[in-house]
């Protein structure tokens, strides 16, 4: 049988929680959104630079669990120079994969980020996993 | 080193969970319940199913003789009167209740409350509230490196204008014991009161409130092996006849007609509507079982396994205890493994820890920490649920290595 802890702490979540890509300050940035999780302590603020229809550039600044941080980031390097349009349904897609239901199909648009899939095992761990895209969603400017 | 002779007594411990036996190591979030306060609870419901202090039917005259043995048992444990005893949901809703009802009378523009820099947010965020709504000042005495109270940084901020001193008998997070009596006399000594948060300490320590000389004191029901929903204010009797209510409605008034009523004594006073009747009962079984069973036996088997908790824990490397704790729990850092992961990682192993801020938010902040992992003991617990501990906390190592 499978170990659900393994599954959860996967080698790519492990290495982005101990090495984040894209985190720290970001100067020029459009837009940005600070969400706290009240129930750990988790803190995530996302920034953005938009131009036009396209998210620039993106970095993040988190105190947090692993799980937390290895969410932002993963999801920093993909929404990083993709077209706001993709880039909001990736981040809704991923926020609603991680409470679906353990062993649910995986989309394929989430690549890496499929890794989080342990987590649907484990209900108490998903809002960690989901904290960076509420923060995201916050700071993405609405559609034209 | 026994076991526990009273492991027995407590039927949650003999579960598994996720496929290995229980540890429970989060006593201080809420202790377990023994029998004999789930079988007072179920006869309640079952038996002695009336409303309190109302019907003269039978059922609602054991009710009421239940619930008001359940006071009596209160005051017994606090060594202080039934008239003193006030129920209320927890130690929270009794620090509302002393800011509302005492604190609006006797808190003034100008006027200070002083707590703690270790205050639990329930010890704090009433305090904010009723300073920010009356116009005064909220100080906090500041804590030394081992995580005790800084008395002369206390007393340094103590002059006439402080109403109340509001401090915890013990730090949830960071296990260490206030000088109660001391700061009773330092708080009295400018003329203030001194209110006890004892959410943490009612369980490990003697409680005594002439001893130890405060004004209130606060505890809840479910941290001392009773129900959730309930708790205790105990309040000097000079000061609950001079407060006035904080919730209206029946049960704590005399005469009543349609443009104002009159008002019962206290503790009355202060308990309008149905109150929670198998809460209070349950909680006076919790009373009576800790009465009952060996305490001082009790008390050196927890003091024992708590020195094996600190010796594991400052033994593993990596790992950082906060402060140094006094009783019963050890807060706790481990280098690479954030501590909500760590409690994840542990849960799978059967073993239940708490990790957060613990409700001490400013605290954490102070100690440079977003969050902090926390093992606490109960009487109950046995020298292997430290083993599995630390055998725990070595595999998320591996998990996050």
């Amino acid at each position: 049988m499978s170990d659900p802890v393994r599954e959860l702490y996967q080698a790519i979540i492990v290495d982005h929680s101990r090495a984040p890509r894209r985190r720290g300050p970001l100067p020029g940035a459009t837009h940005e959104a600070t969400v706290d999780n009240p129930l750990c302590g988790d803190r995530v603020t996302f920034r953005l630079i938009v131009d036009g229809d396209r998210v620039r550039d993106a970095a993040f600044e988190a105190q947090g669990c692993a799980l937390s941080l290895a969410a932002a980031s993963l999801l920093a390097e993909r929404v990083a120079g993709a077209p706001i349009a993709e880039a909001r349904a990736l981040i809704a897609r991923f926020a609603a994969f991680v409470r679906e239901a353990p062993g649910a199909p995986i989309p394929e648009q989430l690549g890496d980020l499929s890794a989080f899939a342990g987590v649907r095992e484990f209900r108490s761990r998903q809002a960690c996993a989901a904290l960076p895209a509420v923060a995201f969603e916050r700071a993405v400017p609405p559609l034209p | 080193m026994d076991p526990s002779a009273w492991r027995g007594d407590f039927p949650a411990l003999h579960q598994e969970v996720h496929g290995h036996p229980l540890v429970y190591l989060d006593s201080a979030s809420t202790s377990l319940r023994p029998q004999a306060v789930i079988d007072a609870v179920v006869q309640v419901y079952a038996r002695d199913a009336g409303n309190v202090h109302r019907g003269v039917h039978a059922l609602s005259e054991a009710a009421t003789a239940a619930f008001d043995a359940a006071r009596a048992e209160v005051a017994r444990f606090l060594a202080g009167s039934p008239d003193e005893v006030v129920f209320t949901r927890g130690t929270t809703e009794s620090i509302n209740l002393v800011a509302h009802a005492w604190g609006r009378g006797a808190v003034g523009p100008g006027d200070v409350v002083v707590a703690t820099a270790l205050e639990h947010h329930s010890n704090l965020v009433p305090w904010q509230l009723l300073c920010a709504e009356r116009g005064a000042t909220l100080r906090i005495a500041p804590i030394d490196g081992s995580g005790r109270i800084d008395l002369t940084g206390l007393a340094a901020l103590l002059d006439r204008r402080v109403r109340m001193v509001a401090v915890s008998h013990m730090s949830n997070v960071l296990g260490t014991v206030a000088p109660v009596a001391e700061i009773a006399r330092l708080a009295h000594g400018v003329g203030a009161l001194l209110l006890v948060d004892g959410a943490q300490a009612a369980a490990h320590l003697p409680v005594d409130v002439g001893a130890l000389g405060c004004d209130f004191y606060a505890f809840s029901g479910h941290k001392v092996h009773g129900p959730t929903g309930i708790g205790v204010l105990w309040g000097r009797a000079r000061l609950l006849e001079a407060m006035p209510p904080w919730q209206g409605g029946g049960e704590m008034v005399t005469s009543v007609d349609l443009q104002g009523a009159r008002f019962r004594e206290p503790p009355y006073r202060f308990e309008a509507g149905t109150p929670d009747i198998a809460g209070a009962i349950g909680l006076g079984a919790a009373l009576a079982y800790l009465g009952r069973i060996d305490r001082a036996a009790a008390a050196a088997h927890e003091r024992a396994l708590h020195r094996r908790l600190l010796a594991a824990l400052t033994g593993l490397p990596g790992v950082r205890v906060l402060g140094r704790p006094e009783l019963a729990l050890a807060a706790f850092v481990v280098d690479g493994v954030p501590a909500h992961d760590l409690a994840t990682i542990l849960d799978r192993d059967g073993i239940a820890i708490r990790s957060g801020h613990h409700c001490a938010e400013p605290l954490h902040r102070q100690l440079g920490l977003s969050a902090s992992a926390r093992a606490s003991l109960a009487f109950y617990n046995a020298p292997d649920d430290v083993d599995r501990l630390v055998a725990g906390i070595a595999r998320a190592r591996e998990v996050l290595a």
